[in-house]
């Protein structure tokens, strides 16, 4: 039965998480923008706490769908993305720099082997994916793993990686078979200090300054067999990158959070700091009665609702075994350009105020303008979306 | 207390869902183009939605009504069904819940006796609410229209518009200003004072007839006001979530009709659909819809759960207005110069659509 009114057990995570967020990471927004890719220290005090756990093997015989399995489940995604909301509320660049909690983790605890899981499960893992020359195109990277007897040799280029100084371990997305296409490319644990593996360098970003983003090096970099993630063999079908995209099912409503959370926050200030010259807000009024700046005001308002309930969506469907490829991609799409948009027009509407590093409207403006670039741009969004609902092939509509 | 949070329909929700989808495929998908150039639709759909009992189900069975409740949310539902066939023909079959709703829940006793078992009867029953006036910027809660207190009787004076059915309705709903607050009152059809204009003619809705209605020094007995001054909020919540139920209903006709339309039509060799200029319109259609929906559920759910949805009811409708007006703008635009040509549907879901950010009241959840 629908039912849309935030749960009590919710409301109690978006307490719980907004005192973390207004107590913790507000207090030191600026600070880390302005010290750039400085690990802000005071996060320390979340590296014990385990933030993602590994999702629970089925028993044998325990079958997937059971009488229970029409009564909405309470999942980890959804209190994940109520998590991100208030957490990015707070700062989006302080929470990409929470220890172990990188995207690499997240895939090391999705397909690790036990013996894996022992080596790196506690460590600080990023992601490598994008290079040069392969951007949203991930099926074109070019970076090399040659197996040599019980080694893996890798050789290529890997920008844009998130937490790069601060992580322990790289998932590195290395193809091993040109020839074979995407069906070649597997991911690699490649740990900090092995010998040809170099930080090359951070890079200075529009927003999310506090994250230290960079560029790695691969020159001939040795790593054990058995760091290589998942299945070695190549099958000739894109079964198993298949596979591996589908993790940004699950990855996309958490950026489409991020994004809900940030805009969450611009219009809340805009509308504290209207209220302080005098404007009321009142949700009874009617849109053609009111200021430009209020009726703007509104339908911002009404846009961050929509972000979160489609993000809700995506994730709640995650939670109760449905295929959410569709709606997790419809929520990053939404939230990852109307945050942009309405953090652009918080910033004109609060006019100086909006511009001046005296308060944060300028930098959620900065901010938010990674959520309609990072795990899938908007246009690559909008792209699946429109496969899927037309019913088209990526050769039908490129 | 609040436990859970769900995006799926119930077994009961999704039955009443594909009953209604099923009637107006069957009675309005083909037949709307004729009525909306007639003016005038069947009133045998009307009749057949009217025997699914959804109305006289809101009655308690004391009434003669089958005293099933109503439940907002699954009337949102309804109202999406009805309104992806078309607006005018979703207002006019959802119609006598306008005036049964309000009576049910904030009627006295008397009201109820006296109203009530009228509308448990075989066949369709018009009744409406006039709540609209014909001024730049209408407020609705600040109406022209006044009432004033005389001895044991109300006086109102006013002009209405956009009043669906007032020709035929029986009783009306009349929102008046009273001691500077929207209050709600009864007003029966030949009471002296009431005059219905000529039919209007509108941008939208020609498939619905709706007419002026004047009100001069039309004295009502004390009786027929209906509820307090609480009572014109209890009914905005569920109106404008009503609105955004039925942008949602023609936000997605347009959106399916443009996308089955981008498939199909071949210039340059290939389908419209496969060039992303296209193809991202329809995209963003497929998103806006079901931000739209739910937005109007949630409001739905708080109604549903007793709980104040100002703010809700607020948002869904704002939402709807704004979002009904780029979909259905984009079907058009989809169709190019066919989709300004009234042979195909979506110039008349542009019309309608447009309605939605401009009344607050046509349906009720």
């Amino acid at each position: 039965m629908i039912q849309l009114v935030t749960p009590d057990y919710i409301k109690t995570l978006q307490d719980n998480m907004h005192k973390l967020a207004e107590g913790v990471l507000r207090p030191i927004s600026r600070k880390y923008d302005e010290a750039e890719h400085e690990y802000p220290k005071e996060l320390d005090m979340f590296r014990g706490i385990k933030v993602m756990a590994r999702p629970k093997k089925k028993k044998e015989g325990e079958s997937s769908v059971s009488n229970e399995e029409k009564k909405p489940k309470r999942g980890a995604n959804l209190g994940m993305v109520v998590t991100i909301e208030e957490m990015c509320w707070g700062d989006a660049a302080l929470l990409l720099s929470f220890p172990n909690a990188g995207l690499g983790n997240a895939a090391i605890l999705a397909v690790a082997n036990d013996e894996q899981l022992e080596r790196f499960g506690n460590k600080w893992a990023a992601m490598a994916i994008t290079e040069p020359g392969a951007g949203s195109d991930s099926g074109a990277i070019t970076t090399t793993a040659t197996r040599d007897g019980d080694y893996w040799i890798l050789n290529g280029e890997k920008i844009f990686v998130t937490c790069a100084d601060r992580s322990e371990v790289v998932v590195v997305w290395a193809t091993v078979d040109k020839k074979a296409g995407k069906s070649g490319i597997k991911s690699f644990v490649v740990e900090k200090g092995t010998p040809g593996f170099t930080l090359e360098h951070l890079e200075h970003k529009l927003g999310i300054r506090a994250s230290d983003t960079g560029t790695f090096v691969l020159s001939d970099c040795r790593i054990p067999y058995s760091n290589i993630l998942g299945d070695p063999e190549v099958k000739m079908s894109t079964e198993g990158f298949k596979g591996v995209m589908k993790t940004f099912d699950n990855t996309r409503p958490l950026v489409a959070s991020m994004a809900t959370g940030i805009a969450r926050a611009a219009v809340e200030f805009t509308r504290e700091q209207y209220e302080k010259k005098g404007y009321t807000f009142d949700y009874k009024k009617n849109l053609s009665n009111v200021s430009a700046v209020e009726r703007e005001w509104y339908l911002m308002d009404a846009n961050v609702e929509a972000m979160r309930l489609l993000t809700w969506r995506a994730a709640w469907m995650a939670d109760n075994n449905q295929f959410n490829n569709l709606e997790a991609s419809m929520a990053k799409a939404k939230a990852g350009r109307y945050a942009t948009l309405i953090t652009q027009r918080c910033s004109e509407l609060l006019g100086p105020v909006g511009y001046s590093t005296q308060f944060l409207a300028e930098k959620w403006m900065r901010d938010s303008k990674i959520m309609d670039i990072f795990e899938g741009t908007g246009q690559i969004q909008h792209l699946i979306i429109a496969r899927n609902v037309l019913e088209m092939s990526s050769k039908e509509l490129k | 207390m609040v436990e859970e949070i769900s995006f799926a329909l119930s077994e009961e929700q999704q039955m009443m869902q594909d009953t209604v989808r099923q009637l107006v495929q069957a009675n309005v998908i083909d037949a709307i183009h004729q009525w909306d150039e007639n003016r005038l639709l069947d009133k045998q759909a009307v009749q057949k939605f009217w025997e699914l009992g959804i109305i006289q189900s809101m009655i308690p069975e004391e009434y003669g009504g089958y005293g099933m409740g109503s439940s907002p949310v699954l009337h949102t539902l309804v109202l999406e069904e009805l309104a992806y066939g078309d607006m005018a023909f979703a207002v006019y079959a959802m119609l006598p819940a306008l005036f049964v709703l309000p009576v049910v829940n904030l009627g006295s006793e008397e009201q109820k006796g006296k109203y009530l078992p009228e509308f448990c009867n075989e066949s369709f029953i018009p009744a409406t609410l006039a709540l609209n006036e014909l001024s730049v910027g209408f407020d609705v809660w600040n109406c022209e229209t006044k009432a004033e207190k005389k001895a044991n009787s109300y006086v109102i004076n006013g002009k209405k518009c956009f009043v669906p059915l007032a020709d035929e309705a029986r009783y009306m709903i009349v929102v008046a200003n009273y001691e500077g607050n929207p209050h709600l009152f009864i007003v029966d059809k030949d009471e002296k004072g009431l005059s219905v204009g000529e039919r209007e003619k509108n941008c939208g809705w020609w498939a619905l007839p709706t007419f002026e209605v004047t009100l001069e020094n039309c004295t009502i007995p004390e009786s027929n006001k209906l509820g307090d001054e609480t009572a014109f909020n209890w009914l905005i919540q569920r109106t404008r979530t009503a609105m955004a139920a039925i942008g949602t209903g023609i936000s997605r006709a347009s959106y399916e009709y443009s996308k089955k339309y981008a498939k199909e039509r071949q210039q340059f060799g290939e389908p419209i659909a496969s060039r992303q200029s296209i193809a991202f319109m329809i995209a963003e259609m497929a998103y806006e819809v079901d931000a739209m929906r739910l937005l109007t559920w949630k409001a739905a759910s708080a109604i549903e759960l007793g709980m104040d949805a100002n703010r809700e009811s607020f948002l869904a409708k704002i939402y709807a207005g704004e979002m009904t007006m780029k979909i259905t703008d984009y079907g058009v635009q989809i169709l190019g110069g066919h989709g300004y040509i009234r042979d195909h549907p979506v110039e008349r879901y542009y019309r309608n659509g447009r309605s939605i950010a401009i009344s607050e009241a046509m349906a009720i959840i």
